[in-house]
């Protein structure tokens, strides 16, 4: 399984690309909003967190089409399948889901407070967002790996993956963007939506890879 | 000869699916025959109702809103049950369920949706608020729309039908976790000051007419459903046919 | 150790492509599969494999005295695609194979020497050529042991002389007490193999 781990990530390293075209898309989401709300730098403070975690969800829904797709292509998927014997295959989508999360949605947390800059987050604001984001977009790719498992068959799965999985994590945006405000705005808490998004990652990581290795062995041809 | 023992083949393939037919055959009638009575002995009802002193007559909305929004919700299950039928019990019609019910829901949630915007234009001055409720049945909706998405992308539909079993029954897992959240959302930025009709306390008077049309709209969703199932599986044999009609001409 | 295969009858999209075939190896026996397009020798390997349900019938693995409690673990599949990834290098595929199918072989480099590809393990596997490809994909069934080889078209792309490589490679796997079935257009050259041919709209 370390070697599927070790694999997947110099992989996604060599084909380059996936992880940085997701940062600049995160990039290119915020620097967009202030065009569409203006440079007042009060409102972008404000509504600063909601924008970075919109960006990376966006940002981390759009790659996660390819996450059995390429597999399925040069025959892997098959081969990985059929290790069903030896390695859990809920176990093997675990292993990629955590991979791909490490290749293409850490980038997004790590660029997330250089962002947060841009908007005129304070400080705290900025601590609570990236680490929200970090609790949080493993969830994205849990749940998303679903919605990427049973549209691994279609030639053109990406959209309809965000389609079906953007309800699904309503959720998790809910909590995520609550604890970041709580660290910022006084009244509200911080501790309990970490803590429930938390839990909601935690929920997700077990579905997730169960409903992907399921969809998997089910629509295999 | 070999096409002749194909058919026979999977005509003894279709048993189940044509004894259903000949079953919703005969339920069909019967059933749009009860929705029709029920409906027009609610819809009579709900208009002789008393109007409420502070609505007025926007009160009959109701009548209609809250079946939408039950058999919205009512519909979601049936899919789920039939997503159970497709991958435990690989029951043959469960697919066909499931994929004939999605578009149904989905009108019924357009429509719950709709006269609850119509209600609320007076009570709250716009058409849409971000309330907890209606916010949830947006989400269900498109939930609904994105498995139809999925049934519509797939072109083997047993394929189709397992993973939109998947995702229905990850979805049906996910609602409560949904409901919890929109509600936590929605106490955060706005407390709960809009009007909320709160069963219990519903008066008999409106409470009966509303248990009619309930009744009645659940009969009418169950005509529906029957009569989509039906031409789904004709859908089928047609492409069965067809493509056993593309092999003749190999031959 | 014997694979049985029984009245197996397989569908595809809805449609039967086979039914009743039937067959039995033993230790250093080896099946051709032959047919047209269409006749479902793919669709064979692939339900034989646990890939595809089983509309009828079965395929089982019987005293193997393997700890592997079915057939998929106990097998080789390759398939028509070579399942490796193109910006990694030949070595670092095969190595992966080898520790994730687990009971390792020949050592990465011994099963390269094997297809004549000693000297490229460090070129990634998008610079080769196809059948270059296809032969790395061929060292993938030496470095894991596995005794029962599934061969979609294993030939395919391959030169004369590497097709009697590959024949002797199936030869030694034969000798060495393994089974295998594979689907092909090409004559292997290989004998003592039994034959089992398809034939369209079974």
């Amino acid at each position: 399984m370390w070697a599927l781990y070790r694999r997947e990530l110099s992989n996604s390293h060599r084909t380059g690309g996936g992880a940085l075209i997701g940062v600049l898309f995160f990039l290119a989401v915020v620097a967009v909003v202030p065009f569409g709300v203006g440079p007042d730098l009060n409102l972008l403070a404000r509504i600063g967190p909601a924008i970075l975690w919109i960006g990376a969800l966006l940002a981390s829904l759009l790659s996660l089409d390819r996450l059995f797709q390429a597999d399925r292509e040069d025959g892997s998927l098959d081969l990985l399948v059929l290790e069903q014997e030896q390695h859990w295959l809920a176990f093997t989508v675990f292993i990629k889901i955590v991979a791909h999360w490490t290749s293409h949605a850490l980038p997004l947390v790590i660029a997330a407070p250089l962002l947060g800059v841009l908007l005129n987050m304070e400080p705290i604001g900025i601590a609570a967002v990236t680490a929200t984001l970090l609790a949080g977009t493993p969830a994205i790719a849990f749940i998303g790996a679903v919605g990427a498992a049973v549209t691994t068959v279609l030639p053109r799965g990406g959209l309809l993956v965000s389609v079906l999985i953007l309800p699904l994590v309503i959720p998790v945006l809910i909590f995520g963007v609550s604890a970041a405000y709580g660290a910022v705005q006084d009244p509200d808490p911080f501790l309990p939506p970490f803590l429930i998004l938390l839990a909601i990652t935690l929920f997700f990581a077990v579905i997730g890879p169960l409903a992907a290795a399921a969809a998997l062995r089910q629509i295999g041809d | 000869m070999q096409d002749a023992s194909i058919q026979t083949n999977r005509l003894t393939d279709l048993a189940n699916p044509t004894r259903f037919i000949s079953l919703a055959d005969r339920l069909v009638p019967w059933l749009g025959a009860l929705a029709a009575v029920l409906l027009a002995i609610g819809l009579y009802m709900s208009f002789s109702a008393p109007e409420d002193y502070q609505q007025g007559m926007t009160v009959q909305i109701m009548f209609i809103h809250v079946p939408f929004a039950w058999l919205s919700m009512m519909c979601y299950s049936v899919i789920a049950i039939s997503a159970l039928g497709t991958l435990v019990w690989r029951h043959p019609l469960a697919d066909v369920s499931a994929k004939a019910a999605a578009p149904i829901g989905a009108v019924f949630t357009i429509l719950a949706l709709a006269t609850g915007s119509l209600w609320g234009k007076p009570m709250w001055g716009t058409w849409w608020v971000w309330d907890a409720r209606l916010t949830s049945v947006f989400v269900l909706l498109l939930m609904y729309l994105g498995l139809m998405a999925l049934h519509r992308a797939m072109d083997d539909p047993s394929k189709g039908a397992r993973a939109a079993a998947i995702v229905a029954l990850v979805g049906f897992i996910n609602i409560p976790i949904i409901k919890f959240s929109v509600d936590w959302w929605n106490t955060l930025h706005q407390p709960a000051s809009v009007f909320r009709v709160d069963g219990p306390t519903i008066h008999p008077t409106l409470l009966w007419p509303l248990m009619v049309m309930a009744i009645g709209f659940t009969v009418l969703f169950f005509f529906f459903h029957l009569m989509a199932m039906r031409t789904e599986i004709w859908r089928r044999r047609v492409g069965a046919m067809r493509r056993i009609a593309a092999r003749r001409a190999d031959a | 150790m014997q694979l049985v295969v029984e009245n197996l009858g397989a569908e595809r999209g809805g449609e039967p492509v086979f039914e009743g075939i039937g067959f039995e190896l033993s230790e250093g026996e080896g099946l051709v599969v032959t047919g047209p397009n269409g006749a479902g020798k793919s669709t064979l390997l692939r339900v034989v494999a646990g890939l595809l349900p089983a509309m009828a019938g079965g395929a089982e693995l019987r005293g193997s005295g393997l700890d592997h409690t079915g057939l998929s673990g106990a097998c080789h599949y390759l398939g028509p695609l070579n399942a490796m990834k193109p910006a990694l290098t030949v070595g670092e595929n095969l190595a992966f194979w080898q520790a994730f199918l687990g009971d390792a072989g020949l050592s990465v480099s011994d099963a390269l020497d094997r297809v004549d590809l000693g000297t490229i393990d460090h070129l990634p596997f998008a610079y080769l050529s196809t059948g270059q490809k296809r032969r790395v994909s061929i060292a993938r069934l030496l470095v894991s042991r596995r005794p029962v080889w599934l061969l979609d078209e294993p030939t395919s792309g391959l030169d004369r002389g590497s097709q009697d490589r590959f024949a002797e490679l199936l030869d030694d796997h034969l000798a060495s007490g393994g089974i295998f079935v594979a689907a092909t257009h090409i004559d292997l050259g290989l004998e003592q193999v039994g034959e089992l041919v398809m034939k369209a709209g079974h």
